[in-house]
């Protein structure tokens, strides 16, 4: 196995006080399902968004595919985004377009603006898009304007969205966190089938204790912008959810507990 | 995956592609965007149109615009008083505020009684469509057109103004008003008629209060309006202030560097009551959430 | 509530305005109105001279608010906490809109007097200045609640700056936009009367001509099609904005 994405003493200051990420150092292997757990405000969230410079690390280098991401220029910079597909908590879609519209959003990145300003997508772009909204069950939605669907098909657009950029990582920032149970599901469903059966990274920022332990390879618990485990779902014990969540930790596993229950 | 396995390839037509070429639309064309296309394209071919048949009259185009740009650094950069004085000034700049103020005010009083009866909520079908309509047409004549028809008979000047801006400033807040009524949660009315409240104690105890924010700042952005308007009707109907002076420095004095000092006082105000305004608004949307 | 009263009553001596006398010239003026207000018979003769005033009115009014909505536009965005490229733009494009919307219609009619004349360049710059004022700042407001959402995700897909404005940002708030748009035209026949009285041009001039000739018959006329054109517009506009919005 290869490594695809490597952390290296990362460390981002916001103005003069909030010290969201100290000295993060991990890496992750082609292939893998990685998620990231912590309480809200751990620097979840800041932490995805180095890895494709959507915000800028203050000290420390990250390299994703051998290459530094931290110096990048503006072009190369679009490069490695068109490498890296992005999903959101709140799906981020242009809701007045229609759901291939915002499917094509994907291939921007590889365009010249011109072409993308006039949306001249090649053919096999859009037999692609179309393809991978067969993949996640919206055929019948193509058409359909984004403030019509619901939660669960906003966020399978957003994925298509992703995938047709081709990605070598996903990055997935609560994918899970506005929907209901049976939505939630069936989302992680598809992203653990995307890595599977697509050979994609997927490095996936959960709140849910028990669908890391569910769907992942490795998880990695943040606390208070630390890395406080970096282990497999087999090794997490109670003791260590107590070390990531704190005071919040007993709610979560009663949570889990109940899950597991049924 | 599943969702693939139950939905064939195999289903008999494809929407999707364009019938002859087989090629995949992306984008395909609604009523809505249609719309915004038509809507587009006809201000497009009316502004050539426009543009076209104007009647230039030998104006000097570009010439007028170099004329300009000289006009506004001797305006800004050099104004003076010669007309009238500081104090002068800013008590013509009060008169045009207390044509506004006053507009406003009595406009709103009158408003605030129209609007009751004309929301859809508060008030019978015919009499709310019948005051709509009536206001429709006040807000469709021009505010300066109001004035000189007071005039006539009033005498061109404050009172003609007043009258006039009043006319117009009832017409639009009418309409404000009775949308903020109309807002309003159906249920809290008919929880309170079930309770046995009449009208009026409807109105007194749920209706105002519930949309108290917004007649504010409806009135208050009416007052931002016909500030402007107020300098205007100074400007052509005699009504007096800042807007006469500016007049009279135009037409008559032909003094450009007067002119200056005059827009430097009606920026100053109108700056400040947009200021106010844009607070009240914020203010607005922090109660909301 | 006292003070309210006591500044009402200030305002009423600084304006000099006599309540007894402006209320009771309603009632007269209605009275005068119903006698002398409405179009007589040899009115419509003068229709197709009104009528030409008025078409050219109108094209001003939606010139002057098209290509100020274009300039809106290109300021708005670089207006926009949303779209901005850096501060200093930002800053810089938010004063000259608000220094434009900020001095009314009629005192930019009056300054322009200066540089174009009696023509209707002198309203049609008018207009459009206050236009471009006031779009600028509608405009910034709708960019500013289309939020941040999908122009992160564009950006995170790797799309260049003028992409995420025209393939994210501009789709959302074409509706609304169109929506000031038509709102503007509007504002700006009326104001296009008040300008026309000012400078000489356009319906304005034509009602200003009846008005001082004390032919109240045709001037009548003259209100009757401007308050027609208005309300067709008005319907027409909100006909677009029930389809779009
Ligand atoms: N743009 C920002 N400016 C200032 N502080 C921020 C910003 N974004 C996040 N923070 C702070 O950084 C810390 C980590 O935030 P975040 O990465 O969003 O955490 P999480 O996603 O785990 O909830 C929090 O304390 C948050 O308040
Ligand atoms: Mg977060």
């Amino acid at each position: 196995m290869t490594t695809l994405l490597n952390v290296k003493d990362v460390s981002k200051q916001y103005g003069q006080d909030t010290l969201a990420l100290s000295d993060v150092n991990f890496s992750v292997e082609e292939g893998e399902f990685v998620s990231i757990i912590g309480p809200s405000g751990a620097g979840k969230s800041t932490l995805l968004r180095c890895i494709n410079r959507m915000i800028n690390v203050s000290s420390g280098d990250i390299t994703f595919d051998n290459e530094s991401v931290v110096g990048l220029k503006k072009k190369e910079l679009r490069r490695l985004r068109t490498n890296i597909g992005m999903i959101f908590q709140h799906y981020n879609l242009v809701e007045r377009l229609s759901v291939i519209e915002n499917v094509m959003h994907g291939r921007l990145g590889y365009k010249s603006t011109f072409a993308g300003i006039l949306s001249l997508y090649k053919e096999e772009e859009k037999e692609h898009a179309v393809h991978l909204l067969k993949l996640l069950g919206l055929e019948d939605q193509i058409y359909k304007r984004c403030d019509q669907l619901s939660g669960g098909q906003k966020q399978r657009v957003g994925i298509a969205r992703a995938l047709t950029q081709n990605p070598k990582l996903l990055l997935c920032d609560e994918p899970i966190a506005s929907l209901d149970p049976n939505a939630s599901k069936k989302i992680m469903d598809y992203l653990q089938n995307i890595s599977v059966s697509m050979g994609i990274t997927v490095l996936v920022n959960l709140h849910q204790v028990d669908v890391a332990l569910k769907y992942s390879d490795r998880i990695i618990g943040v606390s208070g912008g630390k890395i406080v485990y970096n282990d497999s779902p087999e090794q997490m014990t109670q003791e260590k959810i107590k070390t990531i969540y704190g005071s919040e930790a007993d709610d979560l596993i009663a949570a889990a507990g109940d899950k597991n229950a049924v | 995956m599943e969702a693939n396995s139950v939905k064939s390839d195999v289903s008999p037509e494809k929407p999707y592609r364009h019938y002859k070429s087989n090629k995949i639309r992306v984008k395909r064309l609604t009523k809505p965007s249609l719309i915004v296309r038509l809507t587009l394209g006809i201000l497009i071919l009316l502004t050539v149109y426009s543009f076209i048949t104007i009647d230039y009259e030998s104006v000097d185009l570009l010439g007028g615009i170099a004329a300009t740009i000289t006009n506004f650094k001797t305006m800004f950069f050099a104004p003076h008083f010669s007309n009238f004085t500081f104090l002068q000034g800013l008590y013509a700049v009060m008169i045009t505020m207390g044509l506004a103020l006053l507009t406003t005010v009595f406009g709103a009083v009158i408003a605030l009684f129209l609007g009751l009866w004309s929301a859809e909520n508060l008030s019978s079908g015919r009499i709310s469509n019948g005051i709509k309509g009536f206001v429709a047409i006040i807000r469709a004549v021009p505010t300066v057109l109001w004035v000189l028809i007071f005039a006539v008979s009033a005498g061109l000047g404050s009172v003609a103004a007043i009258i006039g801006m009043t006319f117009h400033s009832m017409g639009y807040l009418v309409k404000a008003y009775s949308e903020s009524f109309e807002e309003l949660d159906k249920g809290v009315i008919e929880a309170l008629r079930a309770s046995g409240a009449n009208w009026w104690q409807i109105v007194v105890q749920a209706v105002i209060p519930s949309s108290l924010t917004y007649l504010v700042s409806w009135t208050f952005l009416r007052f931002e309006i016909n500030f402007a308007v107020a300098i205007a009707m100074g400007a052509a109907a005699g009504a007096g202030g800042i807007g006469y002076d500016m007049f009279m420095a135009s037409s008559y004095y032909y003094d450009l560097n007067e002119i200056g000092t005059i827009t430097y006082y009606i920026l100053a105000f109108a700056i400040l009551l947009e200021i106010i305004a844009t607070r009240i608004k914020s203010n607005l949307h922090a109660s909301q959430t | 509530m006292l003070l309210f009263c006591a500044v009402s009553y200030g305002a009423m001596i600084f304006t000099q305005f006599n309540a007894v006398k402006g209320f009771t010239s309603i009632p007269s003026a209605i009275q005068w109105g119903i006698s002398n207000f409405y179009p007589a018979a040899h009115s419509f003769e003068k229709l197709p001279a009104i009528l030409n005033k008025l078409l050219e009115t109108i094209l001003t009014a939606i010139a002057a608010s098209t290509i100020a909505a274009v300039f809106a536009l290109f300021f708005s965005v670089f207006g926009s906490k949303i779209t901005k490229v850096n501060n200093i733009l930002s800053i810089m494009s938010r004063g000259v809109a608000t220094l434009f919307r900020n001095i009314d219609v009629a005192a930019w009619a009056l300054i322009l007097l200066f540089s174009f004349g009696q023509s209707v360049l002198t309203g049609y710059f008018a207009l459009f200045f206050v236009s471009f004022g006031f779009l600028t700042r509608a405009f910034i407001e709708v960019l500013d609640e289309v939020g941040e959402s999908s122009v992160e995700a564009l950006k995170a897909t790797g799309a260049s700056y003028p992409m995420i404005i025209l393939k994210s940002v501009i789709p959302s708030s074409t509706p609304q936009m169109i929506s000031w748009i038509l709102f503007m035209i509007e504002i700006n026949i009326r104001s296009a009367t008040l300008v026309g009285i000012l400078t000489g041009t356009g319906i304005g001039f034509s009602f200003d001509l009846y008005y001082k000739n004390l032919d109240y018959n045709t001037a009548s006329l003259v209100v009757l099609t401007i308050v027609v054109s208005i309300l067709i517009l008005e319907y027409l506009s909100n006909y677009v904005r029930r389809v779009i919005l």
